[in-house]
């Protein structure tokens, strides 16, 4: 691992770095030993309550058809908030002013407002203008608010990705003969989406988190909701039951970036050639902190 | 040819995420098929143990015994019950929308909800009381509450009692469930846990928790429970009689004794119908 | 209409919501550009660190995060940080929970950051024999930082609105009273577009500065 910051180690920089190593393993060491103890002293470890885990009725009952509904509410948002999101951003760099402003308008409101109101409103519209059934309308209300707040982020990650590449991809583009709509759809967008990869996808791992946003308020019974009823059944195992709903979500939300990131790397290797590739990170950062609300 | 590729990648996505969909909507139907034609939906708390819990064996609790009852009153078998689980903060909307014929669910017969919605009952008089560990000795009364470190549910009616009244200078930590409280319990971070004693019954008779806790028996506030229906519904005449012979054939005692039992809990006799205690 | 709003203190609440964000904001800047720099760094330890630590922490909802502060830290662990009071405690450890979770989206923004800043310069740097931690802070970051100015306004912003979880250990915030009022009025949507425009009111103007300061700043190249 070699890096422009700093220059090749040598023997003494290595040693110090073995010396830090074992610092700091034993500092960990000691620090997970306290943690355990004090779990252990509060009863916090008793097999009564981590056995429900073991066994398979709590992942039927509780666990399982609540994940169901996290991967379902997310994978409907990211399906559409996607390509929402490319429209958009494409509409904010339009050269007609009517096209411009009111998407700009609309990103910007939709990114204000947070997303448990979004989808109390989304709750409450369906109630009233549609004739979504009371089962379904959970979903729906959680989808809405999650698409129009994610579509608009996600159309500023767009936006950015397609301003930050070489102004002679256009140039070019236009020289070769292509209208303002091909330049778009097959130059810039293609090369964008990719640089933008990164920052995309932590917006969906975004997104899985904040379908459990559906959960605190509207009774959509995804993973996090169905923590509630499970440690009120199992003897109030609240930190055994946060735990395992956490690893889940880490497993879940791991295995997304890391399919994204071998995604990128097949995207980029054919690339070489054309010079025209972002570096991934210089426009990588415009994830948003998982808005919890 | 990038393109391609781009496109290539998106129908795979969006090729999960279709049969993601596809396998929840198939799970879904299956739970209607039995029970022949009419259902009533009704709702009920998901996470009251006592009072309306989700088991893997189905729904148990006061609660969704006394609908169960009145639902057969009604006319509906219990495969024709259709739970819902209704939040506190949701539970007025949810009967003004029709999602649900009724609600069993802690549900307190308070002057401002019956602006918004009817009330059949009072089934059960319930009160603001304390949950203390067994061996607790210094908490005898309210006042003793002050100083004392106090948890019950984010923004609740009990913890704003608390707050304003009983003891305002109790350490009052909020969380949003009673099973986080009585964790904090357990480990002695925490002194007491207050909500109405129905509630706490419930926790207390948990097998788990056999012999752990205790009540205070403070009856510091009067929550009369009803079963809400939407605002002029003719459900409320129903409901009310089917109440009455719950409590005339001693379904009501029997249920009070399965669910609270274990506790120690004194429960109120049941309450006259329309007799709503302040 | 908005009689219901009488007897509640909104500014306060919103105002305990201003000082969450600040505090954790300015948090959370700090540790979030120290993982970057491990990140970033010579020692491989700390790389692995900072690595795990922004994937663990990045991939675990938020409400989840601070309710082990307070469960896990305070309740079992008995790190009460320094106070008595519940009131104290639980806005010290939402504090505590905002920066832990705020800063690896911080940390992933400043490591683009540096990747934005030409090679010559740290190249130039350390020709001139400067170590690591001069290269990093006399030449790179502070390139970097006006570069991420942008990003780290989305990151603020979302913190601004991330601070409503604290309500599920009880601190008064904003998101608290409206669950309060919402159990004693009965009034959602109302309610609701209230506490909304209250949002609004803070992170537009958060949004539109950061904006005109980030172009401001800006690195011409």
């Amino acid at each position: 691992m070699t890096s422009v910051l700093y220059d090749a180690q040598g023997p003494r920089a290595k040693r110090r770095n073995v010396l830090y190593t074992v610092v700091f393993l034993v500092a960990l060491a000691a620090l997970l030993w306290w943690v355990y103890k004090s779990l252990d002293d509060k009863g916090q470890l008793d097999w009564e309550k981590w056995k429900p885990f073991v066994g398979s009725e709590a992942w039927t009952t509780y666990i399982l058809p609540g994940l169901k509904n996290t991967l379902i509410a997310a994978a409907l948002s990211m399906v559409i908030a996607l390509p929402l999101g490319a429209v958009f951003g494409i509409a904010r760099l339009s050269d007609h002013a009517w096209i411009r402003v009111p998407a700009a308008v609309v990103v910007e409101f939709f990114r204000a407002i947070p997303v448990l109101i979004l989808m109390i409103f989304g709750n409450a519209l369906f109630a009233q203008y549609s004739n979504v059934t009371s089962d379904d309308r959970p979903l729906y209300a959680v989808v809405t608010g999650l698409v129009l707040y994610n579509a608009s982020v996600l159309a500023e990650i767009v936006r950015a990705g397609i301003l930050a590449l070489p102004k002679g991809q256009t140039e070019a583009a236009h020289a070769i003969g292509l209208r303002k709509t091909q330049t778009m759809t097959s130059i810039l967008l293609p090369q964008a989406v990719t640089a933008m990869l990164p920052a995309i996808v932590s917006q969906l791992v975004v997104i899985v988190k904040d379908t459990a946003l559906g959960g605190a308020i509207l009774t959509f019974p995804e993973l996090l909701a169905a923590v509630s009823p499970m440690s009120s059944y199992y003897g109030a195992n609240v930190i055994a039951s946060f735990t395992v709903v956490a690893v889940i979500y880490v497993v879940l939300n791991f295995s997304l970036t890391s399919f994204a990131s071998w995604l990128e790397q097949r995207l980029r290797r054919g690339k070489k050639s054309t010079g025209a590739v972002l570096a991934p990170a210089a426009v990588g950062g415009t994830e948003s902190a998982g808005t919890v609300v | 040819m990038k393109l391609r590729k781009v496109t290539a990648a998106s129908a795979v996505v969006l090729a999960l995420a279709l049969s993601a969909t596809a396998c929840g909507s198939n799970d879904k139907k299956d739970g209607g098929a039995s029970g022949g034609g009419k259902k009533i939906a009704i709702g009920i708390k998901f996470d009251q143990p006592g009072l309306g819990q989700k088991t893997p064996q189905g729904y148990s609790g006061f609660d969704v015994d006394v609908a169960k009852y009145v639902a057969k009153k009604l006319g509906y078998n219990e495969d024709q019950i259709e739970w819902k689980e209704s939040k506190s903060a949701d539970r007025e909307t949810m009967l003004q929308r029709g999602d649900v014929e009724f609600i069993a669910a802690t549900y307190s017969i308070t002057p401002e909800r019956e602006k918004k919605v009817d009330f059949a009952g009072p089934y059960l008089l319930a009160h603001q009381d304390v949950l203390l560990r067994a061996d607790e000795t210094s908490i005898k009364s309210p006042s003793d509450l002050n100083n004392k470190k106090l948890c019950s549910v984010t923004g609740s009616t009990s913890a704003q009692n608390v707050h304003d009244k009983l003891a305002p200078k109790a350490n009052l930590q909020q969380y949003p469930t009673y099973s986080a409280c009585l964790s904090g319990l357990q480990n002695k971070a925490i002194d007491a846990l207050t909500t109405d004693d129905s509630i706490l019954a419930g926790y207390a008779s948990q097998a788990q928790f056999k012999g752990k806790f205790k009540l205070g028996g403070f009856k510091m506030t009067n929550e009369n429970y009803g079963i809400g229906v939407k605002k002029g519904s003719d459900l409320k005449a129903k409901i009310n009689k089917a109440l009455e012979e719950m409590v005339a054939d001693g379904s009501w005692q029997k249920a009070v004794a399965a669910n609270f039992g274990p506790a120690g809990y004194k429960n109120e006799p049941a309450p006259k119908i329309g007799d709503v205690k302040s | 209409m908005f009689d219901f709003l009488e007897g509640y203190d909104l500014l306060g609440a919103f105002w305990v919501t201003v000082q969450l964000t600040l505090l954790s904001a300015a948090g959370s800047l700090v540790w979030g550009t120290l993982l970057a720099a491990m990140r970033v760094g010579p020692v491989p330890l700390m790389r692995g660190f900072g690595t795990v630590y922004v994937n663990v922490v990045r991939n675990i909802p938020l409400t989840v995060i601070i309710l082990f502060a307070s469960l896990g830290l305070s309740q079992t662990l008995n790190i009460n940080l320094g106070a008595q009071a519940f009131d104290t405690i639980n806005f010290r450890l939402a504090v505590l929970g905002l920066v832990a979770y705020t800063s690896a989206f911080v940390c992933e923004a400043i490591r683009s950051g540096i990747n934005t800043v030409p090679v010559g310069q740290a190249e130039a740097a350390r020709a001139l024999g400067l170590s690591f931690t001069q290269v990093l802070t006399l030449v790179v970051l502070p390139q970097a930082f006006r570069s991420v100015v942008g990003p780290l306004t989305n990151v603020l912003i979302a913190l601004t609105k991330n601070t409503t979880v604290a309500a599920a250990i009880g601190v008064a915030e904003a998101a608290l009273l409206m669950k309060k009022m919402i159990e004693n009025e009965a009034e959602l949507l109302l309610i609701s577009a209230v506490f909304a425009f209250g949002f609004v009111c803070l992170t537009l103007p958060t949004g539109l500065i950061l904006g005109w300061v980030g172009k401001k700043v800006a690195v011409k190249r």
